[in-house]
C-alpha cells in the first residue's frame, strides 16, 4: 500500500487560470443519477460484504429495487421538467435486466457512464486483468445498448484499486481512442476539473462529483433531514456560483433513485433544482460535456500552472 | 487475497430480475388503480405492537430496537413495554379524535401476554396482522426450514385462535426473511405480507405454495427509522409525512391511486413529548378530502379486483 497514489499535484485554490464555461457561464451544473443493480445473492468478495444480514437481505435489496421500479421515472420526469439531461452512473448489467430504463434515458438524450457491472461486485481483490476485463465489459455494454462511447467512470460502489483510473483510460483508448475514457468521478479533492496523472500520459481529467451533495451520503451516512438537504444544495450552489465570478466552478448532484425519489424527499429536491436552474450564467450540462470543454480549452493551461506551483513561490 | 475466477461470471444477467420471486415491472407502466369513491390516496396506518424479550438471543443478529446492554437490560425492555401499556392508549385516542382506521401488527406473544390489550384491539375492530412470534424470533437466511415452518405455524395458529380473526397479513420481525419465508406464509393462509419495500403499490409475489400480495409498508417513512435511526427531530418527522402526502396526492392526480403507508410504534411516538406530533400528522391528513383511510385487506381487495 502507498501513502498517496500520485494521481494529481497540489494546486492551491487561488490565482488559477480563469475558466469561463460556454456562453460565459460561471458555474457548470450537472446531475448524475446512479442507476444501479444490486444482486440478491452476489458472490463473496474477500474484502467487503454486500449485505449486513444473511442472504436474502430483504431490507437493503428491496429498497434498491424500489429505485428502479418506482423512483427512476419520478426523477427522470423531474429533471426533464427543469431541462436537465441526466449523466447516468450506470451499473451496466442494468442494460440486460431493465432495458426499458435505458430506452427512456436514451429518448431524452441522456448520457451514460460506467459504474461497473453490478454495484455488488467490488474492485477489491481483483487482479489487474480482472479489473481490466470488468471495465471493458462495462464500456462495451454501454456502446452496445446506447451507441455511446463511455467518457466517464465511477468505480462500482466506490471500490478502487491502485490502477483503476489507468485501466479505465487505457481500455477507453483501446476501444474508442480519445472519445472514451476521458474523465473520472472518483476523486473529491476539488471544485474544478483537474488534470490526472496516468501511466499512459493520456489527457484525462477529474470532474467534480460531490460526495457531500450525494443524496445517499446525505441521507444514509449523514442522516440529513430532507428539507435541510434541499437547503444544503442551495447553499452549495450559492457559494460556487459566487466564486464562479473569479473562475468557473462545477456543481454536481449525484443521486440515487431509491433515496431522492422517495415521496418525502421529492419536494425539497425539486425546490433546489428550480432555484439552481432559475439563475442566469449557469451551464446546465453533462459530465462528458464538461470534460471535453475543459480538455479543449483549459487543460493545457492548468498543467502549466500546476507545474509552476510545485515550488514554494508566493 | 484475491477474488476467485468466478467473480466476473454473471449467471443472472438477463431480462428482468436476478430471481423469480416477482416480475420486473415499473410502477409508471402499470394501469392506474381506482380507489373507492374516487379517492386519490389510500392512507394505511399500521401500528406495531412488539415484545422484545429480555433474554435476547441475537440469532442471527440483534434485532433493531432490541436489547443492547448486558443482561438484564431493563432500560430497553421497559421502554419498549411502555408502548403496550401507555403509548397504545394515546394512539387509540388520537385515532378516534381524527376518525382514522388502522391495522395492528402484533407479535403473537403480545396477544398472549396482554389479553386485555388484545381484547381492546378486537373490540375496536382493528384488522390484526401477525408480526411474528416476538421481536427476537427472527426469520433469516440459513434458518433450518423445519424450524422456521414451526415458527410460522405456531405464530399464526396461536394469534388466530386468541384473536378470533382470520389473520391474513404478515410482517416479519425486522422485516427480515429467509428464502423460505414467503412460501411458508402462503402455506399457512397468509394473503399479503409487508416486508419488501420495493414498491409504492401492491404487487404479486410468487411462491411454490401460491401467490402472495406484497404490500408496500415504507421503512423510510417509519417513525422508528426517522426518529431513532436517522435521529431527525419530531417536527421533521411531521414535515416528511406532509411532504410525502402532498407528493403522492399530486402523483395520484395523473397516475391513479397511491398509498401513504405509515408504520407507527407506540413505544416511540406514544411518548408524552411526541404524541402531539402524531396528532398534528393526523390532523393534516384528515383535512385532505381525497384521502381514504383504509385497512390493508381493503386495499388488497381493490388491488385484486
Amino acid at each position: 500500500m502507498k501513502q498517496d497514489l500520485g494521481l494529481y499535484d497540489y494546486w492551491p485554490y487561488e490565482n488559477r487560470p480563469k475558466i469561463r464555461w460556454p456562453g460565459g457561464a460561471k458555474l457548470a451544473f450537472w446531475v448524475a443519477p446512479n442507476i444501479e443493480y444490486y444482486e440478491l445473492d452476489p458472490p463473496q468478495n474477500p474484502f467487503r460484504t454486500a449485505w449486513p444480514q444473511p442472504i436474502p437481505a430483504i431490507p437493503g435489496y428491496s429498497i434498491r429495487d424500489y429505485g428502479n421500479r418506482v423512483g427512476h421515472v419520478r426523477q427522470m420526469q423531474l429533471l426533464n421538467k427543469y431541462g436537465i439531461r441526466g449523466s447516468v452512473s450506470l451499473s451496466t448489467a442494468l442494460c440486460d435486466h431493465h432495458p426499458e430504463i435505458i430506452k427512456q434515458c436514451r429518448d431524452l438524450d441522456w448520457e451514460f457512464f460506467s459504474h461497473g457491472i453490478y454495484n455488488t461486485r467490488y474492485t477489491y481483490g481483483m487482479t489487474e486483468d480482472q479489473e481490466r476485463e470488468m471495465i471493458r465489459d462495462s464500456i462495451e455494454s454501454i456502446f452496445k445498448h446506447t451507441n455511446q462511447k463511455c467518457a466517464g467512470y465511477l468505480a462500482p460502489a466506490l471500490s478502487h484499486s491502485e490502477l483503476t483510473l489507468d485501466l479505465f483510460a487505457e481500455v477507453g483508448t483501446e476501444l474508442f481512442g480519445n472519445d472514451a475514457g476521458i474523465y473520472t468521478c472518483d476523486l473529491f479533492h476539488d471544485d474544478q476539473p483537474t488534470p490526472i496523472h496516468l501511466r499512459s500520459k493520456k489527457r484525462f481529467v477529474s470532474i467534480p462529483y460531490s460526495l457531500e451533495m450525494n443524496d445517499t451520503i446525505a441521507y444514509v451516512s449523514n442522516k440529513i433531514e430532507p428539507r435541510r438537504y434541499g437547503q444544503i444544495l442551495k447553499d452549495n450552489f450559492d457559494q460556487l456560483y459566487k466564486e464562479g465570478d473569479n473562475s468557473g466552478t462545477v456543481m454536481c448532484i449525484p443521486t440515487h433513485n431509491y433515496q431522492i425519489s422517495c415521496p418525502h424527499r421529492m419536494k425539497s429536491y425539486e425546490e433546489a433544482l428550480e432555484y439552481i436552474t432559475g439563475h442566469s450564467d449557469v451551464w446546465v450540462t453533462t459530465g462528458r460535456e464538461i470534460a471535453e470543454y475543459y480538455l479543449e480549452h483549459y487543460y493545457d493551461d492548468a498543467v502549466r500552472d500546476i507545474a509552476g506551483k510545485q515550488e514554494c513561490k508566493s | 487475497m484475491s477474488t476467485n475466477k468466478n467473480y466476473l461470471k454473471y449467471p443472472h444477467r438477463s431480462l428482468g430480475m436476478d430471481h423469480s420471486l416477482y416480475k420486473w415491472s415499473m410502477l409508471d407502466d402499470r394501469p392506474p388503480i381506482q380507489w373507492p369513491n374516487g379517492k386519490k390516496l389510500a392512507l394505511w396506518i399500521n401500528i406495531s405492537l412488539q415484545f422484545f424479550p429480555l433474554n435476547q438471543q441475537n440469532k442471527p443478529f440483534p434485532v433493531p430496537g432490541g436489547m443492547t446492554m448486558p443482561y438484564p437490560d431493563l432500560r430497553h425492555y421497559t421502554l419498549r413495554d411502555y408502548g403496550n401499556r401507555i403509548g397504545i392508549y394515546r394512539f387509540f385516542d388520537a385515532l378516534d379524535q381524527y376518525g382514522m382506521q388502522s391495522s395492528i401488527a402484533m407479535n403473537t406473544l403480545v396477544a398472549k401476554r396482554y389479553p386485555y390489550l388484545l381484547n381492546k384491539v378486537i373490540e375496536r375492530g382493528h384488522e390484526i396482522i401477525c408480526h411474528g412470534d416476538h421481536m427476537d424470533a427472527l426469520h433469516y437466511g440459513g434458518q433450518p426450514i423445519e424450524e422456521e415452518a414451526a415458527l410460522v405455524q405456531k405464530s399464526l395458529d396461536e394469534l388466530r385462535q386468541l384473536s378470533g380473526q382470520p389473520v391474513k397479513g404478515w410482517i416479519s420481525p425486522a422485516k427480515n426473511e429467509s428464502h423460505n419465508t414467503p412460501q411458508l406464509l402462503a402455506a399457512n393462509g397468509i394473503e399479503y405480507f409487508c416486508d419488501w419495500v420495493n414498491d409504492d403499490m401492491p404487487y404479486e409475489f410468487y411462491t411454490d405454495e401460491g401467490v402472495l400480495t406484497a404490500m408496500p409498508l415504507s421503512t423510510e417513512l417509519e417513525d422508528k427509522f426517522i426518529l431513532m435511526n436517522n435521529l431527525h427531530s419530531e417536527s421533521s418527522y411531521k414535515d416528511q409525512i406532509i411532504d410525502a402526502c402532498d407528493f403522492l396526492l399530486e402523483e395520484a392526480s395523473t397516475k391513479g391511486g397511491r398509498i401513504l403507508a405509515l408504520n407507527l410504534h407506540p413505544w416511540l411516538l406514544g411518548q408524552p413529548h411526541r404524541i402531539h406530533i402524531l396528532e398534528q400528522v393526523f390532523e393534516y391528513l384528515s383535512s385532505k378530502k381525497d384521502i381514504w383511510s383504509a385497512n390493508p385487506m381493503e386495499i388488497v381487495r381493490v388491488f385484486k379486483s
